[in-house]
């Protein structure tokens, strides 16, 4: 059964048909690529997925649950997380407590607990910042636990952006241009980051991209947008390569 | 790694220390002005509503500083509790019970009542972007006070008998006595509220606050003011942390009307008192002591309150120079030049440089 399967997808915003009859299937474990030129929709496929926008037709199903038109908190409880074109951090927090927003909802006790400081606020605290510590290492970002997340330089934000979607234990981690803004380095080592998510986490990724390099460097599938509507989908060589996709991109 | 995480914890319980430290000192301090009677009987009556503002503005911090939306009827919050509390007392001012015993049962009936309209309020409201919670609590405040303002309770041997126009409206027996009277409001409370509890009470506040705050709610409420759409897509419940966090703010200011009101035994309703001026007055206090910093709320309440009475001799340029003032803090506390300077001069610095001499 395919982790995440998008049926006949659409939503209009007034007269505009931003995304109709959107298809997509992801299996497990893959790295899949949404690309397609400026305001194609992607970003918007992207909010319909996580609840932000309310699809008017369609059907979005999650590892066998349908999570059609639920709220953004319970799509992140049923399994999916995200990062933000835009960087979204919580700027005036350190860090580590990014993350430990992220494990919100996994480690838990009362407002009372924290307030009395009971036994048990203690104990969970422990585990929270041990949970942290260890996908902070995980993006090499241990030695600025300390510092607050706006204070991280441009690449780190991104990474600790990506931790903090981790730490919610997700199923399929959805990646809204995370080599945006990156040189050639940044990105090459942020594809490895993404690689080693998935091997390590034993991830399902669904990443929007514009950089060819990283989306050919790592995607094993892709779905090209154009106007809302899928222009083509399939294996990455073969979406690349195709003629239409190249006149979308490249214009006659 | 571990020594990193120790090293955070202690910055933070470090100047909490500090907080609760600078407090004990105050309190300190003024019994020993008090014991040597170097203080003028004005100066101590104004020891309990400065606790009173104090706590108020620790409660508003949490709104305002930390949960990222702004309140102007935290004076509504803190008559609420006055009266309730005050209505309590009153009614059980002659039966047996232990006026210790009483005050505190009052503490709890105010904090209940005030955290019971936080959430009424907050309901509605907290779900509304922008400066709705601002205009709603305004009008809650002047709501509040007004229906105070024309209520009329009396309580004589058949119980207790309510009426909205006036004292002859009650019906009440002879041997009855009035509890509220309109406008006249609550009068006879026994005046218990003292300095040493009005400190307790501070220091009760900045335990809850700091403690919620560092804590994972905390980090929830923190993660919706610095950015509601990521918070969400975490798996942040918005409306609930909103709403707890509206609620503990309005107990906390309840807290500080059944102080106020047990300081005084006849407690009316005024503008003055319980009116927006008072609100905007808390929010001054905030804003200058800085948000989201809570020592800077209590120096804020402390300072503001303060030096009207300081000033009193230089009589008509008395407000003048309090405005002169609260311009001033303003400049220094949030001015990019001043922050600079600040950074640059800050005691810390000065001490790290002349060790660097030495060596």
């Amino acid at each position: 059964m395919a982790m995440l399967e998008v049926k006949n997808l659409g939503i209009s915003f007034g007269g505009l048909r931003a995304v109709d009859g959107f298809e997509m299937q992801i299996e497990k474990g893959q790295l899949y690529g949404l690309i397609g030129p400026n305001g194609a929709g992607k970003t918007t496929v992207f909010n319909m997925l996580t609840g932000v926008y309310k699809p008017d037709d369609g059907s979005i199903v999650l590892d066998g649950k349908d999570i059609t038109g639920k709220k953004t908190i319970d799509i992140n409880k049923a399994g999916i997380a995200r990062t933000f074109q835009n960087i979204r951090l919580f700027k005036d927090q350190s860090v580590l407590d990014n993350v430990k927003v992220g494990l919100h909802n996994h480690h838990t006790y009362s407002t009372l607990t924290g307030i009395l400081r009971l036994p048990k606020y203690f104990k969970v605290e422990a585990e929270m910042n041990e949970k942290a510590m260890e996908l902070l290492k995980v993006f090499g970002l241990e030695d600025e636990a300390d510092y607050l997340a706006s204070n991280l330089p441009y690449g780190k934000q991104r990474k600790l952006e990506i931790a903090r979607a981790l730490a919610t234990e997700p199923k399929l981690l959805l990646l809204d241009e995370p080599a945006a803004g990156m040189n050639p380095n940044e990105t090459k080592e942020l594809m490895d980051t993404i690689r080693f998510v998935r091997d390590e986490f034993d991830m399902t990724i669904l990443l929007i991209e514009h950089d060819m390099k990283l989306v050919s460097g790592i995607c094993e599938k892709l779905t090209v947008l154009n106007f809302g509507q899928v222009l083509a989908s399939g294996n990455t060589s073969d979406v690349l390569n195709n003629p239409q996709v190249i006149r979308a991109y490249l214009g006659e | 790694m571990s020594k990193m995480n120790l090293k955070t914890m202690k910055k933070t319980t470090k100047s909490n220390l500090i907080t609760y430290a600078m407090v004990i000192v105050i309190f300190a301090v003024v019994q020993i002005l008090v014991a040597t009677g170097s203080m003028s009987s004005l100066m101590q009556g104004l020891l309990v509503p400065l606790c009173t503002y104090s706590i108020v503005a620790i409660g508003l911090n949490l709104c305002v500083g930390y949960l990222g939306e702004l309140s102007l009827g935290h004076a509504g919050f803190m008559c609420v509790g006055a009266f309730s509390s005050a209505f309590f007392t009153r009614c059980m001012e002659n039966s047996p019970m232990n006026p210790t015993l009483r005050f505190i049962i009052a503490l709890l009936i105010g904090t209940a009542v005030a955290a019971f309209f936080g959430f009424l309020i907050g309901i509605p409201v907290l779900r509304l972007r922008g400066d709705y919670l601002a205009i709603v609590t305004l009008a809650f405040g002047e709501i509040i006070k007004n229906v105070i303002n024309v209520l009329y309770v009396g309580k004589d041997e058949n119980g207790l008998h309510f009426a909205i126009n006036d004292n002859k409206a009650l019906n009440m027996s002879g041997t009855g006595e009035m509890i509220i009277d309109g406008a006249k409001g609550i009068t006879g409370t026994p005046r218990q509220s003292t300095f040493l509890i009005g400190v307790i009470l501070i220091l009760v506040a900045l335990f809850v606050v700091f403690n919620l705050v560092n804590s994972r709610s905390g980090r929830a409420i923190m993660a919706i003011r610095d950015n509601r759409i990521a918070a969400e897509s975490v798996g942040i419940n918005i409306t609930k942390f909103k709403l707890m966090a509206f609620t503990i703010s309005a107990a906390i200011a309840g807290a500080g009307g059944v102080l106020y009101a047990h300081n005084l035994s006849s407690l009316i309703a005024q503008p003055a008192n319980f009116g927006y001026n008072m609100s905007i007055m808390i929010l001054v206090f905030v804003v200058l002591g800085g948000m989201g910093s809570f020592r800077g709320s209590i120096i804020a309440a402390v300072v503001l309150t303060m030096l009207p009475e300081v000033l009193r001799g230089l009589r008509d340029y008395r407000m003048l120079i309090y405005a002169i003032v609260l311009i001033a803090m303003m400049l220094f506390n949030w001015a990019p030049a001043a922050i600079t300077w600040r950074q640059t001069h800050s005691l810390k610095n000065l001490f790290a440089k002349k060790t660097k001499e030495v060596q």
